[in-house]
């Protein structure tokens, strides 16, 4: 009686998936299930709902549960609607010394959102995140696959200005 | 071999061995939490940490291989220091509330924090609270206190085979549950309460009725399915308050299934019966034993003179005690009657002369789980037999090759190498063509075969079932309940056996309850005496008694109108009949209809007794507490019985003088079903006009206990075990839609239903649940029957 959820899947995301499960031996499917979160987060706007996490474990065999725990383990899927631009900013230490505080109240101030928050336009959100490896040009933020560095109030608004 | 020293101690072990299983092995104490030895090892509590010598910093017990001249110290100073310290940190979140949580007492936190940790906390800060979770009927939750070992995720994924329960976040953010609001569903859900090594997953029914140091442990068994389980009951001043699994590696190993642990709670049912009763003149009314017992006997006698014995029969359950049995066949023999019968659930008897002295798994449940190749005809394993269905799962995850015929898609826990769904009608031309696969490829042979299987082609399938079981070392073909209960039972032994000849297999039976061997062995058939004698002229059979009809009838522990294979049949038979004398622990509208007298009888927990299991295992058991009120134990009715009817051989004054009078001459037969069938003349294969009928026992439904199980009756396998089910396109062609109110109709007799699609069920055929309002009124389990929409 299980109702199989695949069809929520299109065939592009599926065959990105196969190519997920090439890389992994048969009979280890599941393996690919980060790949496969990945794939159906940025099919749908950038976050998961349950019922495509539900349609990842029927494709790759597993149990739903399973899917929940790698889902919310990791910080990079994102369980709730999320803006068309993702502000990422790091708070962590060197960002911190380096004035990430005011970056973010900078951010909070000009898009009037909190963190997990999203503009009401649906453009912006806003999330706080752990060190991504860039202390070398504190303070930092990533949006999408870009990372913005040694950040200037002045400069985010440039750069927020120039996202379309 | 290894020789390590623990504590300046040598021991010898196996290379690859874990530390912590050398020091089980040798009482050495160890504290851990994560660590379980029926689950893989995690790691993750690290309460565990040793000291060992020339290791820098102190190891994991539970994940620390050991080496030939390791040097461990659990209690040295640095050892102690570290158990101290991980303590302090697994207290930091925990609440430190044990008085007013369910499992202070016996809480495995607790006794390590009072041996391990320090008297006070030093933590200040603001502890983590999780919000509890609703898994269901059976298990509550006190998720603060967990202290995510793992241990209950563990045992979804490993053991129980469906993951339900998982860790979602992370670090501080971890929680424990089912992350969407779902019931647990596993038939074997019961266990994690007693993994958990906290109070946060506990036994709901139970919940806050007793403390562990007041009560006391009995043994016992569970008699709800073949296997068996060993069970200790809690008792607290003569009451049951709560099951939990007796360890016995043969039998359960550390498990229960949920059915075994919860259907304690009949025992204080709202419709136990307490005290005798009678009907006069169409009056029930309540008596003493001694007026209920002349009344009782001076019925049957009537009866007898009236109509001869062979007009009283009687319907006995497997789930009785083997001393039960043997009286209450003793009692009917005694009288000149060999209707006696304990299998309501079989339809074809026409080769029971051919059954085996009693049906059995024919192997050791240890012995099962090391098949390499297994054929499942005719049983949803999973529900029927929980922990045989573990053992074959242990079977399949090690690369055994399963195969099941069954009548519906059947859902698994286990990897399936096949599955044939075959419609009642097909069964037989499905298991001659598995036959005629073998046949043409096994070495072996079996006489009269070529000309039975002549015109039988073979399927792809059919092949590949018969390749499996011809690879491998150990195989098993087991007949399952669905398959006993199939019209014809008697074709599906034969080719059954047939196959397990041709490929070298054991043949086996699933046993429908804890004493279904016992109640064949103490000749509870109407065709064999006791030991499986044959009797000259046998008796009629459970089928014959209630679809004839019989002056009189003798029931003991047995709902005939709800759990015989032709429920209406029974209810027509026993209403009729002159005199019904019912043995029974509870009363209910039907027996008020049709008994005469109500004697109220104790039940498994409050009776001394021996169980035979499947495997041919026995054991015997004291009553754990004493039966309620006027409730006597059925050997001791039977007893007086045996009295009043002046009969030699009734002067037992214990349970334990029959059982040692049995057991020499008992316990020597072994479980052998092999050779135990005879070929068909022909195979017949039955037509069907309309919609074939599948019925199925669902698991909270099998025995007068778990149906008045009121836990069990709120869980999801029994609240889907109702309507009728049917595919969308069978469906479609009779113009019902899901949900529909529907009308059932078996030649003259007709339920009222729902319809419930269920893409399991194979085409032109509707699965029906036995014992639910919505069957009971129907003639027989198997046969045509039609649906049609009511609007
Ligand atoms: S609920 Fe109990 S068994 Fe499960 S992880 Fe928590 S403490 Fe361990
Ligand atoms: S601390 Fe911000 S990037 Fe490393
Ligand atoms: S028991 Fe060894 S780490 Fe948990």
């Amino acid at each position: 009686m299980t109702e199989q959820q695949t069809s929520l899947l299109s065939a592009e995301v599926c065959a990105a998936i196969d190519r997920w499960i090439a890389k992994y031996p048969p009979e280890r499917k599941s393996s690919a299930v980060m790949g496969a979160l990945r794939v159906v987060q940025e099919a749908n706007d950038g976050w998961l709902t349950q019922a495509l996490m539900d349609a990842i474990a029927d494709y790759l065999e597993m149990d739903a549960i399973s899917v929940y725990e790698v889902a919310t383990f990791y910080s990079m899927y994102e369980l709730k609607p999320v803006g068309k631009h993702k502000i990422c900013v790091c708070t962590n230490v060197s960002c911190m010394l380096c004035g990430s505080d005011d970056i973010v109240a900078h951010l909070r101030k000009k898009l009037g959102i909190g963190f997990g928050e999203i503009t009401t336009d649906g453009k912006f959100s806003l999330k706080e995140v752990e060190c991504l490896a860039a202390c070398g040009n504190a303070p930092m933020m990533q949006i999408g696959h870009t990372y913005y560095e040694n950040l200037t109030p002045e400069k985010v608004d440039e750069i927020l200005a120039s996202l379309d | 071999m290894a020789t390590i020293e623990i504590d300046g101690k040598s021991y010898e072990a196996q290379p690859g061995q874990m530390l912590i299983e050398i020091a089980d092995a040798n009482g050495i104490d160890i504290p851990r939490f994560c660590y379980h030895k029926k689950l893989s090892v995690a790691a993750n509590c690290r309460m565990c940490l040793v000291e060992v010598e020339r290791a820098p910093k102190p190891l994991p017990a539970c994940a620390t291989p050991i080496m030939d001249g390791m040097k461990v110290y659990t209690k040295s100073s640095k050892a102690l220091a570290a158990q101290n310290a991980v303590m302090e940190f697994l207290l930091i979140n925990h609440p430190l509330d044990c008085p007013i949580c369910d499992q202070g007492g016996e809480c495995e936190l607790q006794d390590i924090a009072m041996g391990y940790g320090q008297d006070v906390s030093r933590y200040q800060d603001g502890k983590r609270v999780v919000t509890d979770k609703n898994l269901g009927p059976l298990i509550a939750t006190e998720m603060t206190r967990c202290i995510h070992c793992t241990r209950c995720v563990r045992f979804g994924e490993e053991i129980a085979g469906i993951k339900e329960l998982g860790a979602t976040g992370r670090g501080e953010h971890t929680r424990i549950g089912t992350y969407v609001e779902k019931t647990v569903n596993s038939e074997l859900s019961g266990n994690v309460v007693d993994l958990c090594p906290v109070g946060a997953l506990t036994n709901k029914p139970f919940r806050f009725s007793a403390r562990a140091w007041e009560m006391q442990q009995r043994v016992g068994v569970s008699v709800h399915d073949g296997v068996g389980a060993s069970v200790y009951y809690h008792t607290r001043r003569n009451e049951v308050m709560r099951v939990i699994p007796r360890e016995n590696e043969t039998v359960n190993e550390t498990w229960l299934a949920d059915r075994d642990r919860y259907s304690f709670s009949a025992l204080k049912a709202e419709d136990r019966l307490t005290q005798p009763m009678i009907k006069r003149d169409g009056q029930w009314q309540a008596v003493d034993w001694e007026t209920a017992l002349t009344f009782a006997a001076d019925g049957l006698k009537q009866a007898v003179q009236k109509h001869g014995a062979k007009q009283v029969g009687s319907l006995v359950s497997p789930t009785s005690t083997l001393e039960e049995l043997f009286l209450l066949q003793k009692l009917m023999r005694g009288m000149g009657s060999s209707n006696i019968d304990h299998r309501l659930q079989q339809l074809d008897f026409s080769d029971q002369a051919q059954a085996p002295v009693f049906p059995s798994l024919g192997q050791s449940l240890t012995d099962f789980e090391h098949s390499d190749a297994v054929l499942v005809i005719g049983s949803h394993l999973r529900k029927e037999q929980p922990l045989l269905n573990l053992r074959l799962r242990k079977a399949a995850m090690r690369g055994a090759k399963c195969a099941f015929v069954n009548p519906v898609a059947y859902e698994f826990n286990l990897p399936v190498a096949q599955q044939l769904v075959v419609t009642p009608n097909d069964w037989v031309s499905q298991l001659a063509g598995i036959a005629k696969a073998l046949q043409t490829s096994s070495s072996n042979s079996v006489n009269g075969l070529d000309s039975l299987l002549q015109n039988v082609s073979v399927s792809a399938e059919q092949q590949a079932v018969a390749d499996a079981l011809l690879s491998g070392e150990r195989k098993t073909v087991l007949v399952g309940q669905l398959a006993q209960s199939h019209p014809q039972f008697a074709s599906l032994r034969a080719l059954a056996g047939a196959i397990a000849q041709l490929s070298g297999a054991c043949l086996s039976y699933t046993n429908a309850a804890g004493n279904t061997s016992g109640a064949w062995l103490t000749g509870c058939v109407p065709h064999r005496a006791v030991g499986g004698q044959a009797e000259s002229a046998a008796g009629k059979n459970a089928l014959e008694m209630l679809s004839e009809g019989l002056k009189a009838y003798i029931l003991m522990g047995v709902e005939p109108e709800l759990e015989s294979c032709v429920p209406a049949q029974a209810e027509r038979a026993l209403k009729q009949a002159e005199f019904v004398v019912n043995l029974t622990a509870f009363r209910s509208a039907a027996m008020d209809a049709y008994a005469d007298v109500l004697l109220p009888i104790a039940l498994s927990a409050e009776t001394s007794g021996t169980y035979v299991n499947m495997a041919g295992t026995w054991q015997s058991v004291a009553a754990a507490v004493k039966a309620p009120a006027d409730v006597r134990p059925a050997w001791k009715v039977l007893r007086v019985f045996g009295n009043l009817f002046d009969l030699a051989g009734f002067e037992y004054e214990d349970s334990t003088q029959i059982q040692a009078e049995l057991q020499p001459q008992l316990m020597s037969l072994v479980a052998d079903n092999a050779g135990s069938w005879k070929l068909p003349s022909s195979l017949d294969t039955a037509a069907s006009q309309g919609l074939q009928a599948i019925t199925e026992l669902p698991i909270y439904a099998v025995d007068m206990v778990v149906r008045r199980t009121a836990a069990l009756q709120d869980t999801q396998d029994a609240l889907s075990a109702k309507g009728v089910h049917l595919s969308a396109a069978t469906a479609a062609s009779l113009k019902i839609t899901d949900g529909q109110a529907v009308q059932v109709q078996q030649g003259a007799n007709t339920v009222a239903s729902t319809a419930v699609f269920d893409e399991r069920v194979p085409a032109a055929c509707v699965l029906l649940y036995a014992a639910q309002a919505d069957s009971t009124a129907l003639d027989s389990w198997f046969g045509d029957v039609s649906v049609k929409p009511v609007d």
